[in-house]
């Protein structure tokens, strides 16, 4: 306790060093992304490259500005963030201006804000104050509703954007949920809608319905004698699975947009199109498979450098680093992110109040959640959904939020002895 | 420590499955899976095709027929044109405003991104001088090609002409040309096409998602330099060419020269010629139908095509194989009462009553009597039955090439006309004929057909006194001078040097004090012999051919011109011009001597109808199995048998084709077909990769 006023002091350096590795290497990544081998300056303010790099000094600027705030702050303003980004939320539906289809941005000036950016942290915020204020367990019906509702609402008004891909980011939370008590039965749920899903598009409705029963069977044959409860929950999952299936045409004809079917049956080969719909994954599978071991060398890769691949500093980034540094390069960075991860969930066990632990879950949660679509999108492992790679891609409100959502559990974690 | 603290295990598992899974699939694209760097090659990848000069061709003395010219395409890219004054550049390059508004858009729809022809062939001092002002207008820029260009436009059929290749030429090169490609299509340059093409070379260069180009492809590592086409050096001699291609205007025949003591051909004469340079540039398509159409069919090669009777000259040839066979001496002498009686009622007629003759004698006056006798001796009385008497002098005539082709190197020679006895055979019905059968094989007339090339061949042989070399175009090959070994090989033709001596001494007369008196010349002992080919369809066909000096002779020519009567009027004093022109390079003649051969006309009256072979003359259509029968007049349709029509669509001329269908489908299903037509042309627009590219830009939007 000798130098405890000191902003830096308990700081958790290592998530600090990675969280500077992962936006240089980004920063490298945009300027080989824009690259021009002709009239190129290292800093041109004109460019992807140059601007990033603004915005890289202001993400840094407000990561300090954050460390330097009293720790209680976020605790105590956090329905304030969350009531200030529904505002916001609301108004981009009114007033937003409409890029590529979603309608996500408020023009202030020269600058866009993308208030679904926001609504990470703010919701996270809120609903780690939530719970953390909970007395009885997490499972009740009457303590799950309100956490639900403080997920959905934000999500939901994302979704009306429309822009599902943030929205989807909303569920990874499930994960923070469930650390803090909710029954694992969801999480098994949620996994099996998935493979209901898939299956039910790539096969027909009799042999999933064939093989679910039999699944069902087995389980209550073996399970009868010893556990009625086991018996009783397999029978409403398989009746659960039943109607899911059922509901899966519906849901894919009738909720889906139509690109959206288009990238998922991209994505289990029932249609192919490289030329056409499949473009961006073929070209952005072509860029990553080309670069080999150690890939073609920085700024030598030619299928980002002459624009083969669209959309490369912002969504399809991974394939820059891909091409150029090989799977050497694509192995580090994965690596950076799981060691950034697994930290954060290490920082959140190590907290003292619960407020802090389950904001350190979501930060993990929400940023592993980008990293896998993003990156499985780019290889073709998850369908086309625009969302960016986190501190990596091109784009102020990305990196400045994820910044804050990053260093306001640094600044939990770095007073975690103190008490809010 | 809560009570859930184990799941942090669990949730930590299934994160760290997840980032597996993806390295997992990650290793497998990158590592494992090689088709991707495949397929981001063939992304950037483009291989162009450098073209090298083609090879030039000079004549004997090294002057120029064909070169190769630059010419100047203005280019534009209209992805990068910047607004401009564009009067002034309309002006510049001497076009109407609107032609430059059309013009940009046909090229704005073909491609932003890639470039295209804006205006071809720009004159040189159009082009300099928009080069000068060319940082004005970004986006365009000249481009140079090179195209034939023949600075004399002279020996059209003899030089030949370039044009693309056709799927048939693609096919049988196993695909070495590409579409687009230029090809040697006649003359020398197709049949020196692999010297004359040189080796092509590549470039790989990378390009971007819009096929602007980006650099070259590993520094160039797998590029290879284009070689250009050998030169070659032709045995023509300029001077002569242009001098009988002057004095064959407006007359159908042809001029071969030949050096006796090479085989090499000095002058290729086809007439009606026409300009080579009709065949490059942008009018190439409308001058090639054109001349297809011209009735005197000038892209005919008369020299080797064209077989012909030869008429009188052939005695020289009767006169050397009965020397040859004993049957007559130079001192044999028959009796000329005015013609040749033979059988029972046969009478060929001679041009005069000659009275007693000798072989000098005979070939001077160039008596039908005493080869008629000389012809009849060497059949009937050889010892053998007649038929094999004809065999055997068929045979010794044949070995002055007549008959068979003379391999020259030029594309689409024929081999003329020498009958068989089993020809004879057949038509009597019988084998028991003699000369009396086809006694107009002693005078040259009757079954024989006989290139000019031929002709001219036979009296370099006299002039050698009983060997020839293969007559050839092509003197040495690029800068090594190596001449084809076959071109070097004497071929003797089975005649004894000391027969000749008399037949020369009555050529020489021919020209002293014979039938071509007027065609003798000062200083030079000619020694020649005159035909004329009867015809039956017309003016009687003007033949001579000649060699000179007399002693080490230097030149050996054979001139034909069609309908035109006497050999000594039309044939004779046109060789001995081009004789005297190349052995003293000046004329001695007045000028009213070569204003006459100058200024005659002497082309068919009237267009004849169209043909396709040809046995009497070059331009009279005679099928093989009806040699008398002309086709019927093309106009009179109604009227036409069916089989005729048949026989019409044979012929390839795509515009007559198209009449002939045109008369023989109803008014109303004419509309029909050409609609149809029209139809499939419009579906059928090539697309262009630009196209394709431009389409398959992404078409998703990814959300934000």
């Amino acid at each position: 306790m000798i130098n405890q006023r000191s902003f830096f002091f308990n700081v958790d350096w290592i998530s600090i060093m990675l969280f500077i590795s992962l936006i240089a290497i980004g920063w490298f990544s945009i300027y080989a992304a824009v690259y021009n081998e002709n009239a190129m300056y290292m800093i041109d303010f004109g460019t992807n490259s140059g601007k990033q790099l603004l915005f890289i000094m202001v993400a840094i600027i407000i990561g300090v500005v954050i460390l330097l705030l009293d720790s209680k702050f976020f605790y105590v303003l956090s329905p304030v963030f969350y009531g200030v980004t529904i505002l916001l939320l609301v108004a981009v539906l009114l007033v937003g201006r409409n890029v590529g289809g979603n309608q996500a941005w408020i023009p202030i000036g020269s600058f866009r804000l993308q208030p679904s950016e926001f609504a990470k942290w703010a919701t996270s915020l809120l609903l780690a104050r939530y719970i953390s204020s909970l007395t009885g367990k997490l499972n009740d019906f009457s303590n799950v509703l309100p956490a639900a509702a403080i997920l959905f609402f934000p999500m939901f008004l994302i979704m009306l954007q429309p822009d599902t891909g943030s929205a989807l980011v909303f569920v990874a939370l499930i994960f923070v949920l469930y650390r803090e008590g909710l029954s694992p039965y969801f999480l098994f749920a949620g996994f099996m809608m998935v493979v209901l899903f898939i299956g039910t598009l790539l096969f027909t409705k009799i042999i999933i319905i064939a093989a679910i029963s039999i699944v069902t069977a087995c389980i209550i044959y073996y399970a009868y004698k010893k556990n009625k409860r086991i018996v009783a929950t397999t029978i409403a999952t398989f009746i659960l699975s039943l109607v899911f299936i059922l509901s899966v045409d519906f849901v894919y004809n009738n909720v889906l947009q139509a690109h959206q079917k288009t990238r998922i049956d991209l994505l289990l080969g029932l249609i192919n199109d490289p030329r056409g719909a499949g473009y961006n994954v073929n070209q952005s599978k072509i860029a990553i498979g080309s670069g080999g071991l150690l890939g073609r060398g920085y700024l030598q890769g030619t299928q980002t450098k002459f624009n083969f691949v669209p959309e490369q500093s912002t969504d399809f980034i991974f394939c820059t680093i891909g091409e150029e540094w090989g799977f050497a390069g694509t192995a580090t960075v994965i690596s950076l992110y799981l060691f950034l991860i697994l930290r954060l969930i290490h920082i959140a066990e190590r907290q003292r109040s619960s407020f802090s632990r389950i904001y350190g879950y979501a930060v993990a949660c929400i940023i592993f959640c980008h990293f896998f679509i993003n990156i499985g999108m780019t290889v073709g492992l998850v369908p086309v959904i625009g969302i960016p790679l986190p501190f990596i891609s091109y784009g102020g409100s990305s990196l400045i939020s994820f910044t804050v959502l990053l260093f306001i559990l640094l600044k939990l974690d770095a007073n975690r002895m103190g008490i809010i | 420590m809560d009570s859930f603290f184990s799941r942090k295990y669990v949730i930590q598992a299934i994160f760290i499955a997840i980032t597996l899974t993806l390295l997992l699939r990650i290793f497998y694209i990158q590592v494992m899976d090689d088709q991707y760097l495949l397929s981001a090659n063939n992304n950037v990848l483009r291989r162009l095709i450098i073209y090298p000069a083609r090879g030039i061709i000079l004549d004997r003395n090294l002057k120029v027929l064909a070169q190769n010219e630059p010419v100047y395409d203005l280019m534009v890219i209209p992805g990068q044109v910047a607004p401009f004054d564009t009067l002034a550049f309309c002006n510049l390059i001497g076009i109407p405003k609107l032609a430059f508004y059309r013009q940009f858009i046909k090229a704005q729809k073909y491609s932003l991104y890639r470039a295209s022809v804006f205006e071809k062939q720009l004159s040189a001092k159009t082009s300099a001088a928009l080069q000068e002002r060319l940082f004005e207008y970004p986006g365009f820029y000249v481009q140079n090609r090179s195209v034939r260009y023949y600075p004399d436009s002279t020996a059209a059929q003899f030089l030949g002409y370039i044009g693309e290749v056709n799927d048939r030429e693609i096919e049988k090169s196993a695909s070495f040309y590409n579409k687009g490609d230029y090809i040697g299509k006649s003359g020398i340059e197709k049949s020196y096409e692999d010297l004359l093409r040189g080796q092509r070379g590549v470039r790989n260069i990378m390009v971007d998602v819009h096929n602007r180009e980006k650099g070259r492809f590993f520094e160039g590592k797998y590029d290879t330099l284009a070689v250009s086409g050998d030169n070659l050096i032709a045995s023509l001699d300029k001077r002569i060419q242009l001098l009988g291609e002057q004095l064959m205007r407006n007359k159908i025949g042809s001029i071969v020269a030949i050096e006796p003591e090479t085989g090499e051909i000095l002058a290729f004469v086809s007439s009606p010629g026409y300009d080579p340079n009709m065949m490059v540039g942008r009018q190439r398509g409308n001058n090639y139908m054109k001349l297809l159409d011209d009735s005197n069919k000038p892209m005919f090669i008369r020299p080797t095509q064209a077989e012909y009777p030869p008429g009188s000259i052939f005695k020289v040839i009767n006169a050397l194989v009965a020397q040859q066979f004993q049957a007559i001496d130079y001192n044999t002498i028959y009796s000329c009462p005015g013609g040749y009686r033979y059988g029972y009622r046969g009478f060929m007629k001679c041009t005069h009553v000659h009275g007693s003759l000798n072989l000098i004698g005979a070939i001077q006056e160039s008596c039908n009597t005493y080869f008629g006798y000389t012809y009849a001796k060497m059949v009937d009385k050889s010892g053998l039955r007649p038929i094999n008497g004809f065999r055997k002098w068929r045979e010794a005539v044949s070995k002055f090439g007549i008959g068979s082709k003379l391999d020259i190197d030029l594309p689409g020679e024929r081999k003329g006309l020498l009958p068989t006895a089993e020809l004879y055979t057949k038509r009597w019905k019988s084998e028991r004929w003699g000369s009396g059968f086809n006694i107009s094989l002693s005078i040259g007339q009757g079954e024989l057909g006989i290139t000019p090339l031929q002709m001219a061949n036979v009296v370099a042989i006299v002039a050698n006194r009983g060997f020839y070399y293969k007559p050839h175009l092509i003197k040495a090959i690029g800068a090594k001078k190596i001449i084809r070994p076959e071109f070097t090989k004497k071929n003797y033709v089975g005649i004894d040097t000391q027969y000749f001596s008399p037949v020369i001494e009555g050529m020489s007369r021919v020209v002293k004090q014979g039938t071509a008196y007027y065609s003798k010349i000062n200083d030079i002992e000619m020694c020649g012999k005159t035909g004329t080919v009867q015809n039956p369809h017309g003016e009687n066909h003007s033949v001579f051919f000649a060699f000179a000096p007399r002693n080490n002779p230097k030149i050996a020519i054979a001139v034909v011109v069609e309908n035109a009567g006497y050999g000594a009027t039309w044939s004779a004093p046109i060789a001995s011009l081009l004789v005297e022109k190349y052995l003293k390079d000046s004329i001695s003649r007045p000028k009213y001597y070569t204003d006459r051969l100058l200024n005659a006309n002497l082309l068919p009256k009237k267009p004849i109808p169209l043909i396709s072979k040809r046995v009497r003359d070059s331009l009279r259509l005679v099928f093989t199995k009806d040699s008398l029968k002309k086709l019927p007049q093309t106009k009179n349709s109604n009227a036409k048998p069916k089989d005729t029509l048949k026989r019409n669509l044979t012929i390839k001329t795509p515009k007559k084709l198209l009449d002939t269908l045109r008369k023989n489908i109803p008014q109303k299903n004419l509309k029909k077909e050409k609609d149809t037509l029209k139809k499939y042309i419009s579906t059928k627009k090539p697309k262009t990769i630009a196209d394709t590219l431009t389409k398959n830009k992404p078409l998703l939007k990814l959300q934000k």
